[in-house]
């Protein structure tokens, strides 16, 4: 046993405690805490979504896909952005008419938009099909943290393991009281970790921010741009575009548009949430850092990067704090999303699809679909080898598909109804799912378009097809609809 | 969309658009290569941009919170 494993165990009992001493005394249920009672300020609104970009995702992923990728991991820093800017005018809407109807989750707009209990139900599912893989990836993170910590004494897949059963222990315990503690903890490690390790390892190996991507330059030309083909301009603008538009597309990012007490406190984060998404750009340092200091690792193991490096930087002590932030990045998020995919399913897929089942059964259900869905996050896991950043793009490909029947839903009166959101959104995830099971690419579909097409992140086609079926079905159910009426009132 | 709304578009287009240009590593700037200047050029006048339509907004006047 070495103190990084020590460090490690220690915080792994305090979020437990945390997360059991916060269930105490508060009964709140899953929509006092989601939506919070519509009582958030400014700056809470900010912290709450503010933390939510820090995941495993940004700890590991974004410096391993700095250290595998070079240019296109740029992508990390703008996307979070330009979906604030974007937030500006979405969320206020958004906010607007669930206040008006006094709604509590994604499911619950939708079908009140489109007057459909079961594009709700549909609308659930699509939301926690994309929740596996990023659910996957933190447990992936967990797996890479916990054995890495160790010095390799503990396997990856025990690890999984070993993270899994935490994560699950946790939300069965506390459900998701304890993450607003944990919550803060994590995001004040994170960010003191992750500024001084962006900071410290440029200077102690390179000896500045230029002399270490001269020399990376040097050894690896065009790492540092983006190349003419495959991760190409193209690629890079589709997939900002595409998670920009799929920001707030996540069930629980979108349910936390409802906390704040006014519209104005989302007008007000859009100009001060991009720069703190500049954290981002010191877990890239790390991951450029360890470019040429930890050479070789192959493809997912990209993720391993920040940990390699460390570990040959720092005594275990160091090792166990930076293993303990990285710890609770993957266990708060993860637990949020086990909690919101478990409960989604109960309460807006089965309840409605069995209306007499009693509130006691629908939560009775939730709790024990944690463990099954953490059953099928750990499959996946110890299956495939996906880099971090692939699986998360996956969800998003899969979730940014909510994306335009919501836009097209915001004025008065629906653009487009519910006939033409069903078959859009079906179409764009059959062609996102098609592509990541058989791996096929667009290149080998139709073999003769430009460069400039073939590397479009796979996410936007499905979009535009998504897009085109929505209004073509929707204009023909509307025609349909009326000439049936016009033929109804003949007969009369 | 009000017309001041449309200022939001800029950090879009400058963006992307200059990416063609931007795609470079040298000069670099502040330490960075130009294409990660860019980058973060770019997501600091985001906010500035933000900042002008929040202030020119006038959905923004009304009241201190609404």
């Amino acid at each position: 046993m070495n103190s990084s494993l020590v460090i490690l165990g220690l915080f792994l009992v305090l979020s437990l405690v945390l997360g059991i001493v916060a269930k105490k005394g508060k009964d709140m249920n899953l929509e006092q805490w989601s939506v919070g009672g519509r009582g958030f300020g400014t700056l809470f609104v900010f912290l709450l979504m503010a933390g939510e970009i820090y995941t495993t995702f940004t700890f590991l992923g974004g410096s391993g896909w700095a250290y595998s990728k070079g240019g296109p991991a740029l992508y990390i820093l703008v996307y979070g952005a330009l979906a604030y800017a974007i937030s500006y005018f979405l969320l206020p809407a958004i906010w607007n008419y669930a206040n008006q109807h006094k709604l509590v989750s994604q499911s619950d707009f939708f079908v009140s938009k489109f007057k459909s209990p079961y594009l709700g139900v549909f609308v659930s599912l699509v939301g926690i099909v994309a929740m596996i893989p990023y659910l996957v990836l933190q447990l992936k993170g967990l797996g890479i943290i916990v054995s890495e910590a160790s010095y390799g004494k503990i396997s990856s897949s025990t690890a999984v393991w070993i993270g899994v059963l935490t994560i699950t222990v946790y939300v069965m315990i506390s459900g998701i009281h304890g993450s607003a503690w944990t919550a803060a903890l994590k995001d004040l490690m994170i960010l003191g970790i992750v500024v001084f390790l962006g900071i410290y390892l440029p200077l102690h190996y390179y000896g500045g921010f230029q002399p270490m991507f001269a020399s990376i330059q040097e050894v690896k030309p065009q790492f540092l741009t983006l190349p003419s083909e495959g991760m190409s301009i193209s690629w890079f603008i589709s997939t900002v575009l595409l998670t920009a538009f799929g920001f707030y597309m996540w069930p629980h990012t979108f349910a936390s548009a409802f906390t704040a007490k006014s519209a104005k406190v989302f007008r007000k984060n859009a100009v001060f949430m991009p720069l703190y998404s500049l954290v981002l750009l010191f877990v890239m340092f790390v991951g450029f850092a360890a470019v040429l200091k930890v050479p070789g690792l192959q493809g997912a193991a990209g993720d391993l990067s920040l940990f390699k490096l460390t570990l040959q930087t720092f005594d275990p002590w160091v090792i166990g704090l930076i293993g303990a932030a990285g710890l609770l990045t993957a266990l708060v998020p993860g637990s949020m999303i086990l909690m919101a995919a478990s409960t989604l399913f109960a309460k807006n897929v089965f309840k409605v699809i069995v209306p007499s089942a009693t509130e006691k059964r629908v939560a009775i259900l939730a709790k024990w679909l944690v463990p099954v869905i953490a059953l099928i996050a750990v499959y996946f896991t110890l299956q495939g080898g996906e880099a971090i950043v692939m699986l998360l793009l996956m969800g998003y490909s899969l979730v940014t598909q909510l994306f335009p029947p919501l836009l097209f839903s915001l004025g008065k009166t629906p653009l487009v109804n519910k006939y033409g959101a069903f078959a859009g959104v079906a179409s764009g995830v059959a062609i996102v799912a098609y592509v990541y099971i058989t791996g096929t690419t667009i290149a080998q579909w139709v073999p003769m378009l430009p460069q400039v097409i073939k590397d479009l992140n796979i996410g936007i086609i499905a979009l535009f097809v998504n897009l085109l079926l929505m209004f073509t079905v929707s204009i023909i159910t509307r025609t349909a609809s009326q000439s049936t009426l016009k033929e109804m009132n003949r007969t009369t | 969309m009000k017309g001041i709304h449309w200022l939001a578009l800029l950090p879009f287009v400058g963006l992307f658009g200059g990416l063609g240009f931007a795609n470079k590593v040298e000069p670099y700037v502040a330490g960075m290569p130009f294409i990660m200047f860019w980058v973060v050029m770019w997501v600091v006048l985001t906010s500035v941009v933000m900042a002008c339509v929040y202030k020119l907004d006038p959905a923004n006047k009304e009241g201190a919170d609404e």
